[in-house]
């Protein structure tokens, strides 16, 4: 039996599989969004052909970081805004891996903020998908980094002085090869776009809408959600770095007055992941890390090969 | 130590090639079969500024920086001249300070070189230093040479250092067969012949044109094992790889930056990662990431970095993820003093984070000790699926000693630990719904095999949160006091397995049946031996512990060490008494028997000052020789 045999598993899967068996219910709040994206999250998976095993799921801490508690898959779920530094280091680690990484606003734009520039940066081959409902949720309520100006909270009576973050052109500059928004009202997008996104290879992020029935109710009456793809108003080149800038800068400008647009803002094909790219310069070895502490035919350098420069 | 010794201080600015310098010439004396130890001080600045090296050289073994030194190689700051304006216009006295910072140090009896192209007696008394009175005042053999002239004249000014080598070698008397033979062994062509030239050239013209005064030769020695010359920053670096680290991540911080660099040169080559990542909540993250995907992996900051790095160590314990990261310390609180040691840092290694504090600490003394116990570090890891921290400071990361070349020639160590393989985890226990049992409550030592992401029928959920056995979230109180009791329970099963190798790190010194003890941990260990020796002969009852192992901490060795002593000196580079407060905390009963005698001005201690602290603490007065020190007398007294 080979060392990491779940990643030559090229069986049917069903999203069944990604259920798990024995944890308790979900502890989101009835009507959710985040049921929205671990539906399609499961519905996504058999559509790329990947199983449970040789996926690798790392979330961060929130309503969102729970996401690996109801997703059955390898999982890790660490600590507020840390998500990506541990994904991106598994992929490295054994690039053979699914590896997805989910957070919310708060974690993704917020707290770990830098973490993500950085991985957009890199271009690491992971999904990373953040659960966008403009508002901290399990702490009880309070202002995010993408909730409007003006936004009242308990941490901003008298109204939020700030601009929001702007997730797609923050996400665009900083190097991401996909970039995409879907919402948990579109279930069907959702799928296609995470299945699009899992097989990406590079970094593929998708700004997720979801609401927040109990602590931002507005985000609820986000009306009418128009898909980019699908509207003749919206005719533009998503491989195009400007028209998919100036498209994501009329996305978000729209976002808080009354039109949400959806679906994939900028895709390059071409340019190769940053596992591919530290190969190509000698950083990494082509085979992955992790299988060679399984190989008994492995060859271990010594320190005392080193030493003739101590000499 | 004899009397023979030799300790050779060159001193320059920042940027002028003291380094390279000084370790070429500590190589020399190493091949020339003496015993080296070298000691680094330096200016958190890139170019100019005072900065000097010590080499120590003796025929007897050396393990720590000398009492002062005797030779002096003054050679100015070469950055202190304005290159805008005229080439001899130079910034205040900046170009004085490599000589005049040095004085005070200098053993009565020593020698001293220094660029009279640098300095002239002009700008010497115009900063205040009247050389010839203080060197008549101490005996000093005083040896003004051009060496700034004579490297212009045969090649370059910037080789300047190689006239002082070569001067050096003249004074000395010594042969300049090994330095040359280094020369070649790092350069070539012209820049190799100019070097030559100018190494001979100052070498025959100060045999020739200047009459000595003094006549102190080089020791000699002759040690016939295979020496290699060897930094704290190395020994760490080989001991992980050897080891079987095959991914680092870091961010560069003075002076962790020593063993992240030589990790990412050697790293590709023999297959592994280096990432240099965002910040060190990241690095200790990715090292986290990686090793949870089945990889050997190491991070590491200096204090404040190590500070960020609080959130993922909270994690590793919690996920009970393997993960191995250095500490190397420097003078704190906050940024502190980036280039000086300190050992202040052990209160925050040691407790840093949430929660009750599930990690291994070791301190390495020396360059063996930096090898082996990052070996083990990696070991007690994986085995245990623990975080183990290696905190060293700035004193081993520059320092270099020759050690035996066998020394390093070992096997290496793929083992990853306790981790299943995918017909194991078929076999091990699972959940009645399938579900493997990553962290279930009873296995033996504590610790429960894990299985890797990409292993058929292995998944497991790993989180921060307390979780039951699957890894789900739980805050059952049942399983809560059971993870806790088996995580926690594994410090004691390392703690007995520590004790039981070969070789212990508490390290004694001295008669068995000493009256006074003297103990200490980390860096200083070497420095409080040479002090013992020092003392013993000075006709003192005295003996000395060193202490590698912080945590699980060494009770029974250390219980048995207070015991057999009247009372206890703890020596430590902190002014908190940080290594007696722990000492105390675990030994209880014995804690009126310590007292401490301290330092935190930014320098390692002489083996003199432990002499004169010890003096004081049997005296029971409490005034010190030096005001950067500080003695804390035991409670019981």
């Amino acid at each position: 039996m080979s060392v990491f045999s779940a990643i030559d598993d090229d069986r049917e899967i069903d999203q069944e599989e990604f259920t798990p068996g024995i944890e308790p219910q979900a502890t989101w709040c009835p009507g959710c969004g985040d049921f929205g994206v671990l539906k399609a999250l499961k519905q996504a998976m058999p559509d790329v052909g990947r199983t449970p095993d040789e996926t690798l799921l790392v979330t961060g801490i929130g309503c969102s970081g729970k996401l690996s508690s109801y997703f059955e898959s390898y999982g890790f779920h660490s600590i507020h805004g840390r998500s990506l530094p541990v994904a991106r280091a598994a992929k490295l680690a054994n690039p053979g891996l699914e590896v997805i990484a989910a957070g919310g606003d708060g974690d993704g734009y917020g707290i770990g903020g830098n973490h993500f520039m950085h991985t957009a940066r890199e271009n690491h081959d992971i999904t990373y998908i953040v659960f966008n409902n403009e508002i901290f949720g399990l702490t009880k309520g309070q202002t995010s980094p993408t909730s409007p100006k003006g936004h009242k909270s308990k941490t901003q009576p008298h109204g939020s002085a700030k601009d929001p973050v702007r997730p797609l052109s923050l996400s665009l500059t900083s190097g991401s090869s996909y970039v995409a928004r879907t919402a948990a009202v579109n279930p069907n997008q959702a799928r296609e776009i995470l299945a699009e996104a899992i097989e990406h290879d590079g970094f593929a992020h998708i700004d997720f809408l979801t609401q927040c029935p109990t602590w931002n109710k507005d985000a609820k009456e986000y009306v009418p959600y128009v898909d980019v793809q699908d509207s003749e108003d919206y005719d533009f080149d998503v491989t195009d770095r400007r028209e998919a800038a100036d498209m994501m800068f009329e996305a978000e400008s729209k976002l808080h007055e009354g039109e949400v647009l959806t679906g994939r803002f900028y895709v390059d094909g071409d340019r190769p992941s940053y596992g591919a790219e530290k190969r190509a310069v000698g950083e990494m070895p082509e085979e992955p890390l992790a299988e060679r502490y399984f190989d008994e035919d492995a060859e271990w350098e010594r320190s005392a090969d080193l030493l003739h420069h101590h000499r | 130590m004899t009397d023979r010794e030799l300790m050779w201080r060159i001193a320059g600015g920042s940027g002028d090639g003291i380094d390279s310098t000084s370790q070429n010439f500590a190589k020399a004396l190493m091949r020339a079969g003496l015993c080296v130890f070298t000691h680094r001080h330096y200016p958190s600045r890139i170019r100019g500024g005072h900065t000097y090296v010590e080499v120590r050289a003796d025929d007897a073994p050396v393990r720590s920086r000398g009492n002062g030194f005797n030779f002096l190689l003054a050679l100015g700051d070469s950055f202190a001249r304005n290159p805008q304006a005229d080439h001899d216009t130079i910034y205040g006295n900046e170009e004085v300070k490599p000589l005049a910072e040095n004085l005070d140090e200098l053993n009565e009896g020593g020698i001293i070189v220094y660029d009279e192209g640098l300095l002239d007696e002009e700008t010497l008394a115009a900063a205040g230093v009247d050389l010839e009175a203080r060197a008549e005042e101490n005996d000093w053999h005083v040896y003004p040479l051009d060496l700034r002239g004579l490297a212009r004249e045969h090649g370059r000014e910037v080789m300047r250092n190689t006239a002082g080598v070569g001067a050096t070698a003249a004074l000395l008397d010594m042969d300049l067969d090994h330095i040359e033979s280094l020369m070649e062994d790092a350069m070539s062509g012209e820049i190799l012949e100019a070097n030559l030239e100018i190494l001979e050239t100052a070498y025959e013209s100060v045999k020739a044109d200047y009459e000595f005064t003094h006549d102190w030769r080089a020791p000699t020695g002759d040690h016939d094992e295979q020496q290699v010359l060897m930094s704290g920053s190395n020994a760490i670096a080989y001991g992980a790889m050897d080891e079987g680290c095959r991914f680092i991540s870091g961010y560069p911080m003075t002076p962790w930056t020593d063993v992240f660099t030589i990790m990412s040169q050697h790293l590709p080559a023999v297959g592994g990662v280096s990432e240099q990542v965002e910040d060190e909540i990241a690095a200790a993250a990715l090292a986290l990431g990686a090793s949870h995907a089945g990889v050997k992996a190491m991070s590491g900051s200096s204090g404040g970095g190590f500070a960020l790095m609080s959130e993922p160590l909270g994690l590793a314990e919690m996920t009970e993820t393997p993960l191995v990261l250095v500490e190397a310390m420097r003078a704190g609180p906050s940024t502190g003093m980036p280039t000086k040691p300190e050992q202040s840092d052990l209160e925050h290694v040691l407790y840093t984070s949430q929660g009750d504090s599930t990690r291994v600490v070791f301190a390495p003394a020396n360059i063996r000790e930096s090898y082996e116990q990052t070996r083990t570090a990696f070991q007690v890891a994986y085995n245990y699926q623990i975080p183990v921290v290696v905190v060293y400071d700035q004193k081993i990361q520059g320092e270099l000693r020759n050690v035996d070349e066998a020394f390093f020639d070992r096997e290496p160590n793929p083992d990853l630990g306790a981790t299943l393989t995918e017909d194991e985890i078929a076999e091990a226990a699972h959940h009645s719904s399938g579900k493997f049992q990553r962290f279930r409550h009873d296995p033996e030592n504590g610790v429960s095999p894990r299985s890797i992401p990409g292993q058929q029928g292995g998944r497991f959920l790993a989180t921060g949160n307390e979780h039951s056995p699957e890894g789900h979230i739980s805050e059952s109180p049942t399983n809560r006091v059971a993870q806790v009791n088996r995580r926690l329970g594994k410090l004691d099963t390392i703690r007995s397995e520590l004790d039981e190798r070969d070789h212990s790190h508490q390290t004694t010194h001295g008669p068995a049946d000493a009256e006074y003890g003297i103990m200490t941990w980390g860096s200083q260990q070497g420095t409080v031996f040479e002090a013992v020796d020092r003392l013993r002969e000075a006709g003192h009852s005295v003996k000395a512990l060193g202490v590698s192992d912080l945590m699980p901490y060494p009770e029974a060795e250390v219980t048995e060490f207070v015991e057999s002593v009247e009372e206890c000196l703890v020596v430590e580079m902190n002014a908190t008494a940080q290594f007696r407060g722990l000492t105390q905390k675990e030994l209880g009963r014995f804690g009126p028997r310590l007292a401490s005698l301290l330092k935190y001005n930014g320098e390692p201690f002489e083996p003199r000052e432990v002499v004169e602290g010890f003096e004081t603490s049997i005296d029971g007065e409490s005034t010190l020789p030096h005001e950067s020190m500080k003695f804390v007398p035991a409670a019981g007294d």
